[in-house]
């Protein structure tokens, strides 16, 4: 296929991924910000939302503060931040526009349908809380039916598999962001300073990544920082993991490599970033240090879409 | 001006037999009905994308063409005087070319005087003596037909270049089937749904010698800024090929290859649209960024066809279309079956005094323009436009032909009123390939939705109907 149609596949998954990821994410600060301040303490949490979005440089270039009116103008429809969830949607339609051909006629209803019905919020905007509500709603339905139209609709090709790779790409580095926000909060007991108010803290961070059922199922315990981490970094069974990513990322590189009759750098790397997350046990990590094992994951995600754009998408 | 030819209704009343079913059909169907569907057919068409851009407008940067729900028919007997026509007039095009570029008959015999050729932008020297695979050069024409009463079909335009409009004939169809199943049953509708099949053979039938056995066809987009972008994305999707933009291609050894994410992959036939002008910095507009550097000579060499051919833009011409009558005698020696309008060329001093005195009569339009852009239409414009071209033709009188004003045919239309005569016009697509030349029974009807107005092009306010070609 052309690079250019896989490169759109590719970032069009992205956009979408991220447009939901934000949508859960100022999701989960309404609900933790909404609690009496008793329960939440002095941590702004605004602030770490725009962290987790990795746009704070940006944002505090347009306002002067991190309150909620802000950071949801920010993220939401600020059209000067590439990541908001208007740009992302925005994008996403011109990127599914250039490659129309490639994809099916389902998934293009998704991206345009939604693009459509976006176009009055764009212009309204969302004013109380609860048009502000339906929209983050309506981002994260969009997501899950454009994931869904690919999953049942597109032919098990590279165009498939490209798409599939903008995915995982963006969910690991998403919640590879949270974690490297939020690690404070998820240090082995005797290590962590917090206290109960911390609870919701790690409910809002499984909220932003839809693993708040998902948690009690897997453990059956009350909420423990350091299963916590664990899950969002090593349990595979958990589809925004870290692990899980990796798991996919590899699968789908593999498959490309198949079909192409022959592998490269990007199916090497992946499968090193992988190999190291089978390997580890959180013991170690938290020996090592939760921070410094995400930084390094992060630089790891972002180098591997670098070498997939080189070796597939110019 | 005279009253309009119905395509429906006579003047008496009667209503015309290709038209008695739809007829009977609308006195059945309640008002409403029509309303609902034609809202739905609205609805389907911006779900699906079916948009177009029009230059200029930053607010409006996608609109959608309006739709009109009542179909526009054709008896059998009419189609086949008009594909006859049409390939006839076609294959004089394409002979045209041939000999423009070659031995230029036509000229030593002072048919077509060769200050018209050869002073005409879009004359492209670099074509000289070039051979192109099997003559053809026109693989793709749209034929802009008109009637004005029941017996004759007359040509106002040959498109040439990269006619757009056949996704609106088949979307349109597609759209009508599935909101109007019953008023199908009630026909015998030529299908047009094999058009995507017919061009792809036609496209692979002129294949460069140097392709393998199985050529390999993309088409060359502009991008999705272009007004007809859509059309692109859904042509290649139904031919099964790949939509490419300048920058996915690239010239080695005179050859054409597609990047792809398996490496270079080779290219043999290219339907382009995008403009001579653009298609390669090297030979022609050095600013252009969607072209391919080395495409031309990829070209020239013979490894890469492209549809249309280069510089069929001579042939489409407004001021050599007035010499087509004869150009169609000159080369078949055939009396041509499809009309001309009369054309006055301003470019010859008795032809421009008559113009200047009846301006307020013709149809003044720019020999090089399209898309309905530039044009008086005398009994249509007030005072100030006429001086305004009076001033333009006597400035540069070789840059305008003059028509009369035309009656269009009508057609009924849906409007807030209800049903209502609206002029339209026709464009056939014919496409020439190898050893045939194929015409998909229909076309792109466009119709003038504003009362009275006679343009149609859809920067214009025009819209589009089905056009049906009864198999009897």
């Amino acid at each position: 296929m052309l690079s250019r149609t896989a490169e759109n596949l590719y970032w069009l998954a992205r956009y979408v991924e991220r447009a939901e990821y934000l949508a859960r994410t100022i999701d989960a600060t309404l609900r933790v910000t909404a609690l009496p301040a008793a329960y939440i303490g002095k941590t702004n949490e605004w602030e770490s939302a725009l962290l987790t979005a990795g746009v704070s440089a940006g944002f505090y270039e347009a306002y002067p503060e991190a309150n909620e009116q802000n950071v949801v103008e920010y993220l939401s429809f600020n059209q000067s931040n590439p990541s908001s969830i208007k740009n992302c949607i925005e994008a996403a339609r011109l990127n599914a526009r250039s490659v129309r051909t490639a994809l099916t006629s389902e998934m293009w209803d998704t991206i345009n349908g939604s693009w459509i019905e976006l176009q009055e919020v764009w212009s309204k905007g969302a004013k109380t809380r609860e048009e502000l509500a339906r929209f983050l709603r309506f981002v994260q339905e969009t997501s899950l039916r454009f994931d869904g139209s690919a999953y049942r609709t597109m032919l098990r090709n590279d165009a498939y598999w490209f798409s599939r790779l903008g995915l995982h790409l963006e969910r690991a580095d998403n919640t590879a962001r949270i974690l490297d926000v939020k690690y404070h909060v998820l240090l082995p007991e005797e290590e962590h300073v917090g206290g109960p108010l911390d609870y919701y803290q790690w409910t809002s961070i499984l909220r932003s990544v839809s693993a708040l059922t998902a948690y009690h199922w897997v453990y059956r315990e009350t909420l423990k920082p350091w299963l916590i981490a664990d899950l969002l970094i090593l349990n595979d069974t958990l589809p925004r993991s870290l692990a899980s990513c990796y798991g996919n990322l590899v699968r789908n590189l593999d498959q490309i490599g198949v079909a192409y009759g022959r592998q490269g750098p990007s199916q090497r790397h992946a499968r090193g970033v992988r190999n190291r997350l089978e390997h580890s046990n959180m013991d170690d990590i938290f020996q090592r240090g939760v921070h410094e094992f995400i930084q390094e994951f992060i630089s790891d995600n972002s180098r591997l879409g670098e070498i997939i754009t080189k070796q597939y998408l110019i | 001006m005279a009253v309009a030819f119905d395509e429906m209704n006579e003047p008496g009343g009667d209503v015309r037999q290709a038209y008695q079913e739809l007829s009977r059909w609308l006195k059945e169907t309640p008002p409403e009905a029509l309303e609902y569907r034609r809202h739905e057919a609205e609805l389907l068409f911006r779900r699906i994308g079916i948009t177009f851009a029009v230059y200029g407008e930053a607010e409006a940067q996608e609109r959608l063409i309006p739709f009109d729900v009542i179909p526009r028919i054709l008896s059998g007997k009419e189609w086949t005087l008009l594909e006859k026509g049409l390939k006839q007039r076609v294959k004089a095009l394409n002979m045209f070319l041939r000999d423009i570029y070659h031995g230029r008959d036509i000229l030593r015999a002072n048919v077509v005087p060769d200050d018209l050729i050869f002073q005409n932008p879009v004359f492209r020297p670099e074509m000289n003596g070039q051979d192109v695979p099997h003559d053809v050069y026109v693989h793709i024409a749209g034929i802009d037909i008109v009637r004005v009463d029941a017996n004759d079909f007359i040509v106002l335009e040959d498109n040439a270049r990269t006619p757009s409009g056949v996704s609106y004939m088949l979307e349109n169809r597609e759209i009508m089937m599935r909101l109007f199943p019953d008023l199908f049953a009630r026909h015998r509708v030529a299908p047009v749904e094999r058009y995507p099949d017919e061009l792809l053979s036609c496209l692979r039938s002129v294949a460069p010698l140097s392709a393998s056995a199985e050529p390999t066809v993309a088409l060359m987009t502009p991008g999705i800024y272009n007004s007809a972008y859509y059309e692109h994305s859904f042509l290649a999707d139904k031919l099964g090929i790949e939509l490419v933009e300048g920058r996915d291609l690239i010239v080695k050894n005179d050859e054409v290859f597609m990047r792809t994410t398996e490496g270079l992959k080779r290219v043999d036939v290219i339907y382009r649209r995008v403009d001579d002008d653009f298609l390669d910095p090297l030979t022609f507009r050095p600013d252009s960024a969607l072209g391919v550097p080395g495409l031309m000579s990829a070209y020239v060499a013979g490894n890469v066809t492209l549809a249309n051919a280069v510089g069929t833009g001579i042939a489409d011409d407004k001021a050599i279309y007035s010499y087509m009558p004869d150009v169609v005698k000159f080369y078949l020696g055939e009396e041509p079956i499809l009309k001309n309008v009369q054309t006055w060329r301003c470019r010859e001093p008795q032809d421009l005094s008559y113009v200047l005195d009846h301006l307020g009569e013709l149809v003044v339009k720019e020999v090089h323009g399209s898309g309905g852009y530039g044009m008086l239409i005398g009994p249509a414009a007030t005072k100030a436009t006429i001086e305004a071209f009076r001033d333009k033709l006597k400035r540069e009188p070789e840059g305008f032909i003059a028509q009369p004003t035309l009656a269009l045919s009508t057609c009924p239309t849906c409007v807030t009123s209800g049903l209502a005569p609206r002029h339209v016009d026709l464009r056939p697509f014919v496409l020439t390939g190898r050893d045939r030349t194929t015409i998909v029974p229909g076309g792109l009807t466009r119709v003038a939705l504003k009362e009275g107005s006679l343009v149609v092009n859809s920067s214009q306010g025009g819209g589009t109907k089905d056009t049906w070609v009864l198999d009897e």
